[in-house]
């Protein structure tokens, strides 16, 4: 169920199956709502246990001084502090606590929509001081004697920040308004990603993309992993905070697979395109999925 | 190509994939020729789509001259054997229920699109109206002809994007047409009236934005605790009744 016919975005974790991956290591159900760390520097202080995991790029992050590594399930007892480092690879990471994040749902979610600024906590970024509040949790997936847990989810699922990623992408509808030599840079040149990308979308700089034509299109739905082409030549790679139309050629779209990778862009990182088909994008999510409830399996073996 | 009669005209309907997980169903291919009667298919193609409660779609959204349709691959890959199958799975449901409405449709002989008429209070006061002498000028008219001309129209909402709530309206008065400002502003306050080339639109919520600011409304466009979330939809007809600004402070209160 969404909102999207009133002009809201899909909202919500950068890196969505992430943030369900981590869920489940903590015991959460994989819906609950966690917490995304934007280039690290967090610093949290837990009132009662809790279960913590995260994923995303290369953090160091601590609970007290025992390092927590990607998708281990950490025990955090009350009073601790947990703390994300600066990253070295990549820029944002997902945080499930477990009980999850007990914001209020908005619009049927828990996520924050900064643009419109509703949901979420207060509809806004977190700043130092605030206090988050913590749902109930069921049991400790960990025995209280495991600090952090041996078992821990695929490396492609924990860390998937890449230091020059491969994106792969399907051709948009616009596909065709662009020239070949366009259509071959996209597919064989470095893009590099420009600082004033966001949660929105990711600028990127390099081989200008020439239109063949200069038609004004209709305005129509885009959709995250969009790749959209101003008339700057500049593409922008959208994210989940997307706005819902747009007017801009779309030259192609970003896989869902791989919208993860995606969510680690920051700036300098220099991006590839590989062209696959649809059929190729949505064997790889089933794929995917079905590794996935394989794990969740596996986590239901584990706490038992 | 799969082809159906609607209004004695026929109308090909094409599905294009937009991305992975969402599609766009391109009801017509121009809208400014016959913004009316484009509105009516696509909002009945939206409605029809909708109503065949299609396994899998998380949303849909209208524009223009197209419905949007988003799905989880994942729920609608149930009712496949391959991958392959799942977007001509979705093609082939969409058209099924777009034609099976058609159908009823000319049966009954339905009448057009059920529209809401809304009326929105809108100040012209010179401190909400920054950029109507440009319009004025542009358009070779009075300031106070600018508000007659825009308030007399009878708008239609073609789609509700950009930001939350945001309405495009189409029928302004060609007069008033104007380009969007070289340099857009940084922030905007929400219920600013604007022109945009030949739409007229209100802005919800603080944005930045390139319209021409003519006047402001003290009505919520967006409130995300309310049901529906947003005062207007795609479809709905709209007037703008002048109003001074103490009926906008009162209004307010």
């Amino acid at each position: 169920m969404g909102f999207r016919e009133f002009g809201v975005s899909s909202g919500g974790a950068l890196d969505s199956f992430g943030l369900r991956v981590t869920n489940l290591l903590v015991g959460n159900d994989e819906g609950a709502a966690g917490l995304e760390i934007t280039l690290g520097g967090l610093q949290s202080r837990f009132e009662n246990d809790r279960v913590v995991a995260w994923c995303g790029g290369e953090f160091d992050v601590q609970i007290a001084s025992t390092p927590l590594p990607a998708c281990h399930a950490g025990h955090v007892r009350a009073g601790e502090r947990l703390k994300f480092g600066w990253p070295q690879i990549g820029c944002r990471a997902w945080l499930a606590v477990s009980g999850g994040i007990d914001v209020p749902s908005t619009l049927g979610s828990r996520s924050t929509d900064f643009r419109a600024q509703f949901g979420g906590f207060e509809g806004r970024t977190l700043r130092d001081g605030d206090q988050l509040p913590l749902g109930k949790f069921r049991q400790l997936q960990t025995p209280a004697t495991e600090r952090i847990s041996t078992w821990t989810a695929p490396h492609d699922w924990a860390s998937p920040a890449k230091r020059d990623p491969m994106l792969r992408f399907i051709p948009g509808v616009d596909w065709n308004r662009f020239n070949a030599r366009t259509l071959r840079r996209l597919t064989s040149e470095a893009f590099t990603v420009s600082s004033d990308s966001d949660r929105m979308g990711v600028r990127l700089d390099g081989p200008k993309l020439e239109r063949m034509d200069n038609l004004d299109l209709i305005s129509e739905a885009v959709a995250p992993g969009t790749i959209q082409v101003p008339p700057s030549g500049k593409p922008i790679l959208l994210l989940r905070d997307c706005q819902t139309i747009g007017g801009y050629p779309k030259i192609g779209h970003v896989i869902t697979v791989d919208l993860g990778i995606a969510a680690q862009l920051r700036a300098g990182d220099h991006v590839h395109f590989s062209e696959v088909w649809l059929t190729d994008a949505h064997r790889l999510l089933l794929d995917r999925e079905r590794e996935f409830k394989r794990f969740r399996i596996g986590i239901g073996l584990q706490s038992t | 190509m799969f082809r159906f009669a609607q209004h004695d005209k026929i109308t090909p309907m094409e599905i294009v994939p937009l991305g992975d997980s969402a599609l766009i169903v391109r009801v017509r291919e121009q809208f400014d020729d016959a913004p009316e009667e484009t509105l009516d298919e696509v909002l009945r193609a939206f409605q029809r789509i909708r109503n065949a409660a299609i396994p899998g779609v998380i949303e849909l959204a209208p524009a223009y001259t197209s419905v949007s349709v988003f799905f989880d691959p994942i729920t609608a890959a149930k009712a496949i054997e391959t991958p392959g199958e799942l977007f001509d799975l979705f093609v082939e449901r969409i058209r099924a229920a777009v034609a099976a409405g058609a159908d009823r449709g000319s049966r009954r002989r339905t009448a057009r699109f059920r529209a809401h008429l809304v009326e929105i209070p809108a100040c012209y006061d010179p401190e909400f109206a920054l950029d109507i002498d440009d319009v004025a000028r542009r358009a070779n008219v009075s300031t106070s002809d600018v508000i007659r001309l825009h308030s007399a129209a009878e708008y239609r909402v073609a789609c509700i994007g950009f930001v939350p709530g945001f309405p495009f309206l189409t029928g302004l008065p060609k007069k008033l047409a104007t380009p969007r400002r070289d340099v857009p502003r940084k922030e905007i306050p929400p219920g600013s009236v604007g022109i945009g080339g030949a739409q007229t639109g209100i802005y919800p919520l603080h944005s930045p934005g390139g319209w021409n600011l003519i006047g402001r409304t003290p009505l919520r466009l967006f409130d995300p605790d309310k049901t529906p979330p947003t005062l207007l939809r795609a479809g709905d007809r709209v007037r703008f009744r002048v109003i001074t600004r103490e009926e906008f402070e009162s209004f307010k209160r």
